[in-house]
């Protein structure tokens, strides 16, 4: 048994060294697994139009695969097994669950690079991406801080794990300053996708004075539902603009082509290195789209200069003096969170009245 | 709280109660007959795909919800033909059925995902929408909510006041005495099932023409499974479905609005409350072990085979 397991091994390494040697001068092979189908219009939609801009952006230098709707687990290592057993050189697998899946793939075919979207487990050939969301957050809450009449912000909240705590953060961060009496409602759905929920959950919020909707979760029924009631929302991680032309303010888009071609040029060149690499509007990995037309001048000069002052580094959201919202500091004067600390905010800024679910 | 605020909870409450106590009817019937059909959530999925396309392609909601009702009657006619006339296993049946309508409803609705319709509008029914409080609650929703109230009628008058309704609780209870009746028991499950599935398929273009106005894969989030536990802590009783349907609903929406008030309880926990107060509301009312006993179609999951009797 051990033997065989071995053998096999050493027959799946040998195979991909062969693959990676006797091709060379192949098209370099790419593989991309997703968690969801690549029409949700939302998270692994905008991971295959980086692949599809990747591609063209090679041409015929690049062979691309994609498995769409891998569930996360056991089932996703067979499959990172079989794209990496079937000479792919570069393999990104793009969901928080697929980490122990691709580590172990990874330490099977040490000659295949690795990179893993949302995760913190690294090794010599598996990098991490992770998206700085919460700057697309802060725009989000200058906008409403400005657009709302009632100065009641609702948030779509999924679970509470350090990423949206963050962004709750920012998204008030954003609102208080540019009006300080804003309030921000914020509602648990303890799910990223259940778009008659979700919906529920905008209902439940307009129906107590919330005029700005904006979620953290996945489907456009938020915005849908605003639209019904004439109240604006902010769409997320596509453009979502068409789902919503009166009530859509802007969207925050995900945009992943210049990681995905960056990665294959080093890939190419064989200057690739493990890294936590964290892209936000600097890169453009993250974009600011379809800023709704008839928003008054003022919010819409506010959404881009917000914009700018962010991605040109002269900005950044979460820096001192900042107490959290029983009064402890969290931040020191002029220290901002390094990208270690902000994977790791588990506090309510001061201003939110509400505590973090346990 | 104030009274407007609970008008319009219950109002939200209605409208999610509505697609369980649709898909959760059809599957009520379809168990009095002694057929349990896992496939609730597989139907109800086919039913919102194919009614939203029907409604995006020829821009006729009515069209859509024909559509819809009969994708879920196709997907109901595969399992009665595999269970009912091939005798299979029917909880495996079942299960299969909801994998296969996940998958096939993704596949088909693929190019359908980001499109969007205009759906069903309330439509106020004069004199009656106004009487304070209920008015604006019973008699100013969409036309499938009016349509479930008339079916949940219509299927407790059939169910106990007809001759159709006791053939349906005889096949249940005993499909072999009723089969010694000259009652066609296969058939009789059958057009149970295909009512079942019709019922789904209604069910699911409620979610994608009505709730949610778009097609997402997977929207119905489980609301199948949810149907199915419903017509068992209803001890299969139409009343009492209703009942458990608005009620986890109300639950749904009431946690919704006491984390937007700022009611500092765990939203996990606030979260558990549809489930819990429904589990336990209908555990309270249909305690009596006798009447449960009673109410429970004995014959439920059991194949009816003539030759093995």
């Amino acid at each position: 048994m051990k033997i065989n397991k071995w053998m096999a091994a050493t027959a799946f390494t040998v195979s991909s060294l062969f693959a990676a040697t006797s091709f060379a001068a192949d098209p370099l092979k790419v593989g991309f697994v997703y968690v969801g189908p690549v029409g949700d219009h939302g998270w692994s939609y905008e991971h295959d139009q980086g692949r599809l801009e990747m591609q063209e952006h090679f041409g015929d230098k690049v062979e691309t695969t994609f498995v769409e709707n891998v569930p996360e687990g056991a089932d996703a290592e067979r499959v990172i097994t079989q794209l990496a057993k079937s000479g792919h050189d570069l393999i990104f697998t793009t969901s928080f669950g697929f980490m122990n899946p691709t580590l172990k793939a990874a330490k099977r075919f040490p000659n295949v690079t690795f990179e893993h979207a949302t995760g913190y487990k690294r090794s010599k050939n598996v990098s991490t991406y992770v998206l700085r969301t919460y700057e697309g957050r802060y725009v989000s809450g200058v906008a409403a801080g400005m657009a709302t009449k009632t100065n009641t912000i609702g948030y779509i909240a999924s679970f509470p794990i350090p990423e949206v705590i963050r962004d709750i953060n920012s998204v008030y961060l954003g609102a208080k300053s540019v009006n300080p009496d804003v309030k921000i409602k914020i509602v648990w759905v303890n799910t990223w996708y259940d778009p008659g929920k979700e919906s529920d959950a905008a209902n439940a919020l307009m129906d107590q004075g919330v005029d700005i909707v904006i979620q953290h979760t996945d489907s456009p029924a938020p915005l849908i539902a605003a639209e019904k009631r004439g109240i604006m929302g902010i769409g997320q991680a596509s453009d979502m603009s068409h789902f919503a032309p009166k009530s859509h303010m802007f969207s925050v888009r995900d945009v992943w082509a210049p990681h995905y071609i960056r990665t294959v040029q080093e890939v190419m060149d064989k200057s690739w290195a493990p890294e936590d690499y964290w892209g936000g509007f600097a890169d453009d990995i993250l974009q600011i789209v379809s800023i709704n037309p008839d928003l008054p001048a003022d919010i819409q000069s506010a959404i881009t200069s917000t914009h700018s002052k962010i991605k040109s580094g002269e900005f950044h959201p979460f820096t001192g003096p900042m107490l959290d919202n029983t009064g402890k500091e969290v931040i020191a004067a002029g220290y901002t969170l390094t990208d270690a600390e902000l994977a790791a905010v588990n506090w309510y800024v001061e201003g939110i009245d509400a505590s973090i679910p346990k | 709280m104030d009274i407007l605020l609970l008008q319009q909870i219950m109002i939200a409450a209605l409208k999610t109660g509505t697609p369980l106590l649709l898909i959760a009817l059809g599957e009520l019937v379809c168990e009095k007959t002694g057929v349990l059909n896992l496939g609730q959530e597989g139907m109800m999925l086919m039913g919102a795909m194919a009614g939203f396309a029907g409604a995006l392609y020829t821009g006729n909601l009515f069209l859509g919800v024909t559509l819809a009702i009969l994708a879920g009657m196709a997907m109901s006619l595969l399992f009665g033909a595999l269970s009912l006339n091939l005798n299979t296993n029917q909880v495996a049946t079942g299960l299969a059925l909801t994998i296969f309508g996940t998958g096939l409803s993704s596949f088909l609705g693929g190019d359908l995902v980001g499109s969007t319709i205009d759906g069903f509008k309330p439509i106020a029914i004069p004199l009656l929408s106004d009487i304070p409080f209920i008015g604006p609650l019973l008699f100013k929703q969409d036309l499938l909510v009016y349509l479930s109230f008339v079916l949940v009628a219509a299927s407790w008058w059939v169910m106990h006041k007809t001759r159709v309704g006791l053939t349906v609780r005889a096949v249940g209870e005993n499909p072999y005495s009723a089969n010694a009746l000259g009652i066609k028991v296969i058939r009789v499950r059958f057009l149970a099932t295909l009512f079942g599935g019709a019922m789904a398929g209604l069910a699911g273009s409620y979610m994608s023409l009505a709730y949610t106005p778009m097609w997402m894969e997977n929207m119905t989030a489980g609301r199948g499974w949810i149907a199915l536990a419903l017509v068992v802590f209803a001890s299969w009783r139409i009343a009492y479905l209703a009942l458990g349907a608005y009620l986890f609903g109300f639950a749904s929406i009431l946690h919704l609005v006491m984390q937007g008030l700022g009611v500092d309880i765990s939203p996990n926990l606030l979260a558990m409350t549809p489930y819990i107060a429904t589990i336990v509301v209908m555990v309270a009312i249909s305690s009596n072990a006798l009447a449960q006993k009673l109410s429970t179609p004995m014959s439920l999951a059991k194949p009816f085979d003539p030759k093995v009797h």
